[in-house]
């Protein structure tokens, strides 16, 4: 099963290291990871999709990741309400005679169009995971020419309703 | 009259090195002088290690600032002598090694450390700091190395934070499930002038670790429950590792056997835990373990595991372990609970906490009588057995020589193979911290260093290590240790002259394929032992190994002796790997 999973951590040198060494270490298949600072000084918090084969995998998981001297505090989100958000950035071969077509088909994803040369447009796309392949499916008729996702970070929503049904994509 | 105004030469001698002192101490504080103060304020004894180019500035602050350092002949032989004497002392040993090769050759130790739990602090040099990544002289990349292998690590970055990186490394390491923590030290670090005004203030300053707060106290709802589950159950066993003797729990432990009358078993660590012929012990279990052991766990309906992490070599097949017991799981480790067997009854605490809490409540306990007269029964058809050779001294004979002449009260190390299973087996314990194996790696070449560690730690014990021929020569540089020390170590090589846990394997599952086991070429271990000083005796026969053996154990030099025993004896019982605890075979003669 696939799990979000966030670790705050002491932003130390080597935590990093020592976080996804653990996993590998441990056979977790990590499918994303994103790291950045959080409002605390000295505090970061990283984001992992991974894929865990069952539930006890799953405790060893965060019991594994919770032991280390510098992670305070590890969180399985994936039942809660959250909010995902993943940005990629799409260059794709654009000539000027497709370049009106192309814009108008990818119009309900809300692009940006962050660079463009004569035959070359860059896209970037923000949005849950599953809506960022959507738009990758739909653009690469024409030709994609390189491919940047920067993986999925998340944050747990302010209210929870008491029953959270899962989230659609992590089934 | 003149002499007396005049000064003499002895005076001026005198009044020099006084300016020279004074000049030294004068001088600011590096990052060595702090390092080796911070060893001084954790109460430190003695270290094990080995100087080189990037701790050059640590040896001359050692120097000044004095700590009984041993100079081993290996930083492995460092490592595990630090081992040794933390499992004994049960507190962290203390190594230092110098960076690439000094900090690599530590890393068996280390990992062995880390699966076994045992409480070291290893500082390694390393290149200054602006040439870090460059591929320095002498550099490796030893956090990197280490991370998996390691509690925690930590590399200096800057002189000031040196007392408490120290501070907090050995809190880490001897708190909480005990490990070796790694501090790397940049050279120009150990050389930089250290600000003392900061120093007062930190040396005040409580630890701030808000990422690591173990939990020692159990649940009180837990502890109801097993109590309840105690209550309960016809046939109740405990199964106590090393987490019992980290926790000094061993009074506890035989204190709540006895209460409720509870048979208890040990894991390969965990002896020691409760004397060796108590009356409710019965005995070691896993794959070379008793044969009442296993098919204690196999019958048991309640398993009382205290602190043990139902490692393979116990349990065998998962699956198929204790098939009839509701779990138990008394840790300090959160994640080793339900890691490897499902669960019950989680209990995380320190072993003589939960001990403690447990034994504070009287409750009816159950009755154990017709399960320890089934266990007594078993144990009486099942000993430990061996056919005795009319030419050859049999391997497990010796070991059984060596425990009545030294009554059980030695200090017992082992190294790695078949003389450590029947060690095990054989030499039955009177006290907890006398046992020194390296059960979780495996690690040969522990033994003999693990035992000059101890002897270290245990001046007025006598320590005995029980190494294989092929395990001794791994480590048997240290010999020099024991003429230069004069450590009355007696080291029994209980020589068959092969691999013999390899061809023991080889003989059972590869028809008697013997690919590299046997060691026919070996050198002459008594003048070896004589090469570097130390009294030397050979054993051919059994005759010969009562009067040698009682003259070189009650000697107070060290003694090397090698054992000549016979090459195709196996290990028995066993639970071939990966299968049941139930498909034990040899548990009774062939
Ligand atoms: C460093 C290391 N290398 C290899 C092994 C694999 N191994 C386990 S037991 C053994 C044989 C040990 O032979 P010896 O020291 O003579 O002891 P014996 O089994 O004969 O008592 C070997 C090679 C190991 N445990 N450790
Ligand atoms: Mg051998």
């Amino acid at each position: 099963m696939k799990r979000v999973i966030t670790v705050t951590v002491l932003n130390q040198s080597g935590v990093l290291n020592r976080v996804t060494g653990l996993l590998m270490k441990r056979q977790f298949n990590i499918e994303s990871i994103t790291v950045g600072h959080t409002e605390q000084a000295n505090v970061s918090k990283m984001t992992f999709v991974v894929h865990v084969a069952d539930e006890t995998k799953l405790e060893q998981l965060v019991k594994q990741l919770s032991k280390q001297i510098d992670v305070l505090k590890v969180n399985d989100i994936t039942e809660k309400s959250i909010v995902l958000r993943e940005l990629a950035l799409i260059k794709v071969v654009s000539p000027a005679n497709l370049r009106h077509e192309m814009n108008s088909i990818v119009e309900p994803f809300r692009p940006q169009i962050i660079d463009t040369s004569k035959n070359v447009v860059t896209y970037q796309v923000v949005g849950q995971p599953d809506k960022i392949d959507a738009f990758i499916e739909l653009i690469r008729p024409y030709g994609i020419k390189e491919l940047t996702r920067t993986g999925v970070t998340a944050s747990v929503r302010e209210s929870q309703p008491i029953e959270t049904p899962q989230l659609s994509i992590l089934k | 009259m003149a002499a007396n105004v005049s000064t003499t030469d002895e005076q001026k001698d005198a009044i020099a090195t006084t300016q020279l002192q004074t000049e030294v101490t004068n001088k600011p504080r590096n990052g060595a002088d702090v390092l080796i103060q911070a060893l001084h304020d954790q109460k430190v004894d003695i270290v094990f290690g080995y100087p080189g180019g990037a701790v050059l500035h640590v040896y001359d602050a050692l120097y000044r600032n004095p700590i009984r350092h041993i100079l081993t002949r290996h930083e492995q032989g460092a490592i595990h002598a630090a081992e040794g004497y933390a499992r004994v002392l049960n507190k962290p040993g203390v190594v230092i090694a110098t960076s690439g090769p000094g900090a690599t050759n530590l890393v068996t130790g280390i990992a062995d450390a880390m699966i076994d739990s045992i409480p070291l602090v290893v500082f390694t040099g390393q290149v200054a700091t602006n040439v870090i990544g460059s591929d320095a002289f002498q550099e490796a990349d030893i956090m990197g190395i280490t991370t998996p292998i390691t509690k925690h690590n930590y590399q200096v970055q800057d002189v000031n934070d040196i007392p408490r990186i120290v501070k907090e490394a050995f809190h880490i390491a001897n708190t909480g499930r005990k490990g070796p923590v790694l501090i790397d030290f940049p050279k120009n670090i150990s050389a930089s002038v250290f600000d003392e005004a900061l120093a007062e203030s930190s040396r005040e300053e409580e630890l701030y670790l808000p990422g690591y707060q173990p939990n020692t106290k159990p649940n009180f709802l837990q502890i109801q429950k097993a109590i309840q589950a105690i209550g309960e159950a016809k046939q109740p066993l405990i199964l106590a590792d090393a987490g019992v003797l980290f926790a000094d729990a061993r009074q506890e432990l035989s204190e709540f056997a006895e209460k409720y009358k509870l048979p208890v078993i040990n894991t390969l660590l965990g002896l020691g835990s409760i004397h060796g012929q108590h009356e409710l012990n019965f005995g070691m279990a896993g794959m070379h373990g008793a044969g009442v052991a296993n098919d204690a766990i196999q019958k048991a309906d309640l398993l009382i595991n205290i602190g043990a992490r139902f490692d393979d070599r116990l349990t065998g097949d998962t699956k198929l372990f204790a098939p009839n017991a509701t779990i138990i799981h008394i840790d300090i480790d959160p994640a080793e609970i339900g890691k490897n067997i499902p669960t019950a009854i989680p209990i995380v605490a320190d072993a003589k906490e939960a001990l403690t809490a447990l034994l504070k409540k009287d409750f009816e306990g159950p009755d154990t009588t017709d399960w320890l007269a089934y266990l007594y029964e078993k144990q009486h058809d099942t000993p430990y057995w061996y056919v005795e050779d009319e030419k050859e001294i049999l391997p497990q004979q010796i070991i059984e020589m060596v425990h009545t002449i030294t009554n059980g009260d030695a200090v017992v190390t082992t190294d790695v193979g078949q003389h450590q299973m029947w060690a095990a087996q054989y030499y039955k314990l009177n006290h907890d911290h006398q046992w020194v194996t390296s059960g979780g790696l495996g690690t040969m070449g522990f033994g003999f260093p693990a035992a000059i560690g101890a002897q270290f730690a245990k001046p007025d014990k006598k320590v005995i290590t029980f190494c294989g021929d092929a395990g001794f020569q791994m480590t048997l540089q240290e010999l020099a240790l024991l003429n230069e020390f004069n450590l009355p170590v007696k080291v029994v090589i209980v020589n068959n002259g092969a691999l013999g846990m390899v061809r023991q394997w080889q003989e059972l599952f590869y028809d008697g394929r013997y690919s590299q086991s046997l060691m026919p070429v070996q050198p002459d271990f008594v003048k070896l032992a004589e090469a570097y000083g130390v009294k030397g005796y050979r054993i051919n026969t059994l005759d010969e190994a009562h009067t040698i053996l009682e003259e070189a154990l009650n000697s107070d030099e060290p003694v090397v002796i090698d054992a000549r025993v016979k090459q195709l004896e196996n290990v028995y019982p066993m639970v071939p790997a990966g299968k049941s605890l139930d498909d034990i075979v040899g548990v009774k003669k062939f």
